[in-house]
């Protein structure tokens, strides 16, 4: 059936005003943890979201210039993988299934960690770093990804978070 | 399916007001759908449209931000600059195009 609008029928893009905010605790360091942060981070982003990720612990690997483009990937642990756990300690089993994820996160057109970042950064996320994780590990805001506003305290988090939607990953 | 009336053109559109079908859609049809949405189009609005326009033909659904910007070559930045807050949504409906499922 056809149904003709007497009003022009346009998409409400900026009709609701919305002051939602996302606030993503990024806290692993492995491969496969790395991306539902930043996925969702991304489509906030594309959606007008003010969005905040913070890196702590582990997270830390993500934006440490050192690792972020080198995350890991292994099955041991991992019943998901549905492989004998024997097999995840053999030598090279986290190479081949890192490059294995690698190549089927590729293959869906999803950049690499730290081009991801970029994205990210593009899109005006805001990125963070957890203090006391960078004092454990000895690391400066030199030592961390550019696009990284600044190292800051829990306590700072929380209050720049207050009335965002949170989510620890 | 609603048809509706933009600028004098009747057009099919999806509930939300996409346009349905790829064939109703001209230069001047997007400079009214641009102004519905409160955007003034430029010159370099409109290239990013022609990419839009030209990748959908060739892969059947609507580019996403990262494709515009890797493949269609406008950085990411720029994109939200030309269409604020929701840039994939806002291409799409100026280009005449369906929303993109993608999602990266």
């Amino acid at each position: 059936m056809t149904i003709t609008q007497t009003t022009p029928l346009v998409p409400s893009f900026d009709d609701v005003q919305t002051d939602r905010k996302l606030a993503i605790i990024c806290s692993k360091g492995t491969l496969d943890m790395a991306y539902p942060g930043l996925i969702l981070a991304n489509a906030a982003l594309g959606e007008g979201i003010e969005t905040h990720l913070f890196f702590t612990f582990w997270g830390f690997e993500l934006i440490n210039k050192k690792t972020m483009g080198d995350l890991k990937f292994t099955m041991l642990g991992n019943t998901a993988t549905h492989m004998p756990q024997g097999m995840g300690g053999l030598p090279w089993m986290t190479s081949i299934a890192t490059s294995r994820l690698k190549k089927s996160i590729a293959d869906v057109g999803v950049p690499e960690v730290p081009e991801f970042l970029q994205q990210i950064h593009d899109s005006g996320g805001h990125l963070w770093a957890c203090r006391m994780s960078a004092d454990m590990n000895h690391l400066g805001l030199d030592d961390l990804y550019e696009g990284v506003e600044a190292i800051i305290s829990a306590t700072d988090f929380i209050d720049m978070t207050d009335g965002a939607q949170l989510l620890f990953i | 399916m609603p048809v509706t009336t933009i600028s004098g053109h009747d057009v099919h559109v999806d509930d939300e007001g996409f346009l349905t079908s790829y064939d109703e859609w001209d230069v001047t049809l997007a400079q009214a759908l641009a102004e519905q949405i409160g955007i003034g189009l430029t010159d370099e609005h409109l290239s990013v449209i022609a990419f839009l326009r030209k990748d959908y033909l060739d892969r059947g659904e609507t580019a996403t931000i990262r494709r515009v910007a890797t493949v269609g070559g406008v950085p990411t930045k720029r994109l939200f600059e030309l269409f604020p807050k929701k840039p994939a949504k806002k291409m799409a409906y100026i280009a005449g195009l369906p929303k993109p499922h993608g999602c990266v």
